[in-house]
């Protein structure tokens, strides 16, 4: 072990050291760290250093590892091998209390927060009185003016008396870093921050991000978006495969150097959009409403048109409405009195038909070619235990009189995906749920692809997917689209949508705030319409039809 | 700072899964189980009974082996069980907790008497049998019907209601038996006519066939036919089976009727084939130990097989050595449970692994 360790040490001047840092010890420096989950190594032999008043973004693609690295920083995980140094000297993380004590914070995609108590008592939930800044009794008086103090430094918008129930997701990240500041942390680490956030919301957090850099504080940002490391990082370190592939100073990497780096080959980053080629009315939504479980309407009076041949993108937010819209087109949901789906089929001589109060098996034996990849690939678009095979015949599995089940078509169908989409699994029998991500997703867009639909629903088809696939699944997209499917996309990367999609219909919670020109459109333009009140109520329903009759 | 971080150590050892393992490493690692129950089961034995340990496995062993009788024997009582498990089987698959199989095996036991009662010396005897089948699968299936159709239609909760169906049948039961009994302390040996004919000396030797067939059947009822498809679709994710199309009510009702009609068919097998009597204690715990089968065997019925021949086995071993060496009942159970103990425990290697700490003295001898 021993041995091992100074090997180590003899390598490590890899890692570019200004000379002024030099002086300095690293605010953190990790010297080969390992961590395996029973096989599957998810850091190997890492080493690299965080610094003070540096923005540092740890880059790389779903499973490179990068979560699981901070997590170890932060006292989640323990490593299985190597050495955290916390400035200069070797420490033990192992629990979230030992790494805050050292004063490194860290702030998760999901949020952990009680819904409801105040932002202040939020704050010191968990500290002593002491630790609070109080005496020995707790001063809530004392702790909102400290809690004003912090917000006023760096500009948050952020009321220490307003209950966590009633902030937006941005505000609820913003105590999420308010409640590390107020601990004293000056080592902070930021799990994917900008996932939940709008545009204008992004840039206001990369504001905080500079101000916090400018006091001296080691800032952590992970990401697997590439604008944004180039936007707010100084440093930029790569993990590919749980591996750490080097660091660079932000000023001499661009967008294609770093994919290359964290793909490990060449990428080309242009997604294709044919112009729509005879556009056919497909669907027609009309006044679609759905109660959420609350019995609060989650998609209100939402009327648009899809048109086979063409992409529709649909952002916004996540859980503005997005999976009920989809689900209520494909019969998963109960719509309110009024809603209507007219499918028109695109040989022409059908009639129109109503796909509302249809459940999907209904909708099947209408002849509707209906194929939806929803959200949750493994809870609902496919079975977890079962293998290629049995997930192939999902949705075909009832075809035929016989009482057993005939699996020498989606055998070759299970073959056939799995050699066109090159999907990575030992066999056509392992069950899909020990598959990684992306090749989960590839046996779901396969099937549903290989249905022949008509319509073609998706909802964040790409999440967690690398590059390579991801790009993959656009192509395929776009296929489809060619073959004069009506293709419907639901996004979360306002770049692609606005890249991929020919049109692109906004939802900002539950409603329909405009459908624009996907062409035409900007992030900025997106972003407003996503966080558009639904005040403005007619302003959205109505942009949307006169929108539509223009095209 | 350092030094006092220094303090919270590494943990001892951590957990990690297995990969799937090759069928060689799986039998050895079971082996070894069975060879540590052995040499554990041993001390203990020696240090507190003081007996010899190898006699008092042969006679755990000479309990079911030593003697035709016996071995059949050990038969009957395993396919009591295993029939209970192979009847909650298709709806344990489905993930609907049926702890209802004590409560519907006895109603099929319950519906069997009757028919043998009141019909036996009446009607001939093939048309007895067909409605002594009849009657027994309906009545389980009933007891199945209940809880499943509140759990379509309301999402009630299928462990508690299936639980509580158990009261009510043993409280019908008794209160049938307390009037057929008349001043007799029990209903006793009913009438001949409905009895399962003896073939090759043993009068069970027909429920044996009966949950050979039925083993077999519904191995390949869940793994090979689009009922069964349905079924594990449903247990997997109702929102899967959904988007699949499937009626998820239709499939959950129309399991729990077979789980349930099997479990009455099992009152059937164990009334007119074994008991020859009712009682509220016919099913005698069975349709709980079942359970453990089903859960232990993953729901696969030839495993079902294995693990009820285990129990039964060792359950045999017990009384016989309790009896033998004028043991304590507990003793004996303790020693058989060792066994036990160590059997299912090496399931837990067979998917995990431990990895201990290795860089015990790292910490101290960096500085």
């Amino acid at each position: 072990m021993a041995e091992k360790s100074m090997a180590d040490e003899a390598r490590r001047p890899e890692t570019a050291q200004s000379p002024e840092n030099a002086r300095k010890p690293d605010a953190v420096r990790l010297e080969g760290i390992t961590k395996t989950f029973g096989s599957v190594a998810a850091n190997r032999n890492v080493s690299m250093s965080i610094r003070r008043g540096e923005i540092l973004s740890v880059l790389g693609e779903n499973g490179s590892g990068k979560t699981t690295l901070m997590n170890m920083i932060s006292g989640i995980y323990f490593p299985d091998e190597g050495r955290i140094f916390v400035d200069g000297e070797e420490v033990t993380i192992a629990s979230p209390g030992d790494a805050l004590a050292l004063g490194i914070g860290m702030i998760h995609q999901h949020f952990k927060l009680v819904d409801v108590f105040t932002a202040a008592e939020n704050i010191v939930l968990g500290l002593s009185p002491e630790e609070s800044g109080g005496g020995r009794r707790l001063d809530m008086k004392a702790v909102s003016r400290r809690v004003k103090e912090i917000c006023g430094r760096y500009g948050f918008d952020i009321e220490p008396d307003q209950k966590v129930y009633e902030m937006t997701v941005s505000q609820k990240q913003t105590l999420e870093i308010v409640k590390v500041l107020y601990r004293g942390e000056d080592i902070l680490i930021l799990d994917e921050p900008t996932a939940v956030l709008t545009p204008q919301e992004t840039e206001k957090l990369f504001g905080v991000m500079r101000e916090m850099k400018k006091d001296g504080k080691a800032v952590v940002i992970i990401t697997h978006k590439l604008h944004e490391v180039l936007d707010i990082s100084d440093r930029v370190v790569i993990l590919r495969k749980g591996e750490y592939i080097g660091d660079v100073a932000t000023k001499d990497a661009t967008e294609l150097s770093l994919t290359e780096m964290m793909v490990g080959k060449k990428v080309a980053l242009d997604i294709e959009r044919p112009a729509p080629e005879n556009p056919k009315l497909r669907l027609s939504v009309r006044n679609l409403t759905v109660y959420g479980a609350e019995g609060v309407p989650a998609l209100k009076d939402a009327s648009f048109d899809v048109y086979g041949g063409e992409i529709l993108g649909i952002a916004g937010i996540s859980g503005c409405g997005q999976k009920e819209l989809l689900e209520a087109i494909a019969g998963l949901q109960l719509t309110a009195e009024g809603s209507s789906v007219k499918f028109y089929p695109s040989a022409g001589s059908g009639a129109e038909r109503e796909l509302i109060g249809l459940t999907p098996r209904q909708i099947k034996e209408l002849g509707v070619h209906l194929s939806f990849v929803p959200e949750d690939r493994l809870g609902m678009g496919l079975v977890g235990s079962m293998g290629m095979t049995e997930n192939m015949m999902l949705k075909s599995y009832e075809k035929g009189s016989s009482v057993f089940t005939d699996t020498r078509a989606p055998k070759q169908l299970a073959e056939d995906v799995k050699d066109d989409l090159a999907v990575v699994t030992p066999s056509i029998g392992t069950p899909v749920r020990r598959l990684s991500g992306g090749n989960v997703q590839k046996v779901l867009v396969g099937r549903e692809i290989a249905a022949a639909p008509e319509v073609l629903m998706t909802a964040y088809a790409v999440r967690g997917l690398d590059i390579g696939t991801s790009y993959q699944i656009y192509r395929l997209l776009n296929e489809q689209k060619k073959k004069g499917v009506a293709v419907l996309y639901v996004g979360e990367d306002l770049d692609v949508l606005i890249d991929l999609c020919d049109r692109i219909l906004v939802l900002c919670a539950g409603q329909i705030t405009g459908i624009v020109d996907g062409r035409e459109a900007t992030k900025e333009g997106i972003g407003l319409l996503m966080t558009k009140l639904s005040a403005h109520d007619g302003y959205g329903g109505g942009t949307a039809e006169t929108k539509e009759k223009e095209d | 700072m350092t030094a006092q971080h220094k303090t919270h150590g590494e943990p001892l050892f951590r957990i990690a899964k297995r990969d799937a393992l090759p069928m060689k490493t799986k039998i050895l690692i079971r082996a070894a189980a069975v060879l540590l129950a052995l040499v554990v089961d041993a001390l203990f034995i020696v240090l507190v009974t003081k007996l010899n340990p190898i006699a008092v496995y042969a006679r755990i062993f000479a309990a079911s082996f030593s003697a035709n009788m016996l071995f059949m024997q050990l038969l009957r009582d395993l396919t009591s069980l295993l029939c209970i498990g192979v009847a909650l089987a298709p709806a344990f698959r489905m993930r609907f907790w049926n702890i209802g199989a004590e409560g519907q095996v006895l109603m099929g036991g319950f519906a069997t008497a009757l028919c043998m009662i009141f019909l036996g010396d009446r009607i001939p005897t093939p048309l007895l049998f067909l409605v002594m089948i009849v009657t027994s699968v309906l009545a389980g299936a009933l007891w199945g019907f209940i809880p499943a159709f509140f759990k379509a239609n309301w999402n009630t909760n299928e462990t508690l209601f299936t639980l509580m169906m158990n009261y009510v049948a043993i409280q019908i039961v008794a209160y049938a038996v307390n009037i057929m009994r008349g001043e007799r302390a029990s209903v006793g040996s009913i009438n001949k006519a409905g009895w399962f004919p003896n073939i090759f000396g043993y009068n069970f030797t027909l429920n044996i066939i009966i949950v050979a067939v039925l083993t077999a059947a519904m191995y390949v009822y869940l793994k090979y036919t689009k009922h069964g498809y349905e079924i594990a679709v449903v247990g997997e994710s109702e929102r899967t089976a959904k988007y699949a199309g499937i009626n998820v009510k239709k499939v959950t009702i129309r399991t729990m009727l077979l789980s349930g009609a099997l479990c009455g068919l099992c009152g059937l097998i164990l009334v007119a084939g074994d008991k020859h009597t009712i009682a509220t204690n016919t099913a005698g715990g069975n349709g709980f130990t079942a359970i453990i089968v089903a859960w232990l065997a993953k729901f696969n019925t030839f495993y079902m097989a294995l693990i009820s021949f285990l129990l039964v086995f060792l359950e045999k071993g017990a009384r016989e050595i309790a009896s033998t060496y004028g043991l304590n009942e507990y003793i004996a159970g303790i020693i058989s449970g060792i066994i036990l103990f160590f059997i299912l425990g090496s399931e837990f290697f067979l998917q995990y692994r431990l990895i201990l700490r290795h860089r015990t003295e790292k910490g101290g001898a960096d500085k």
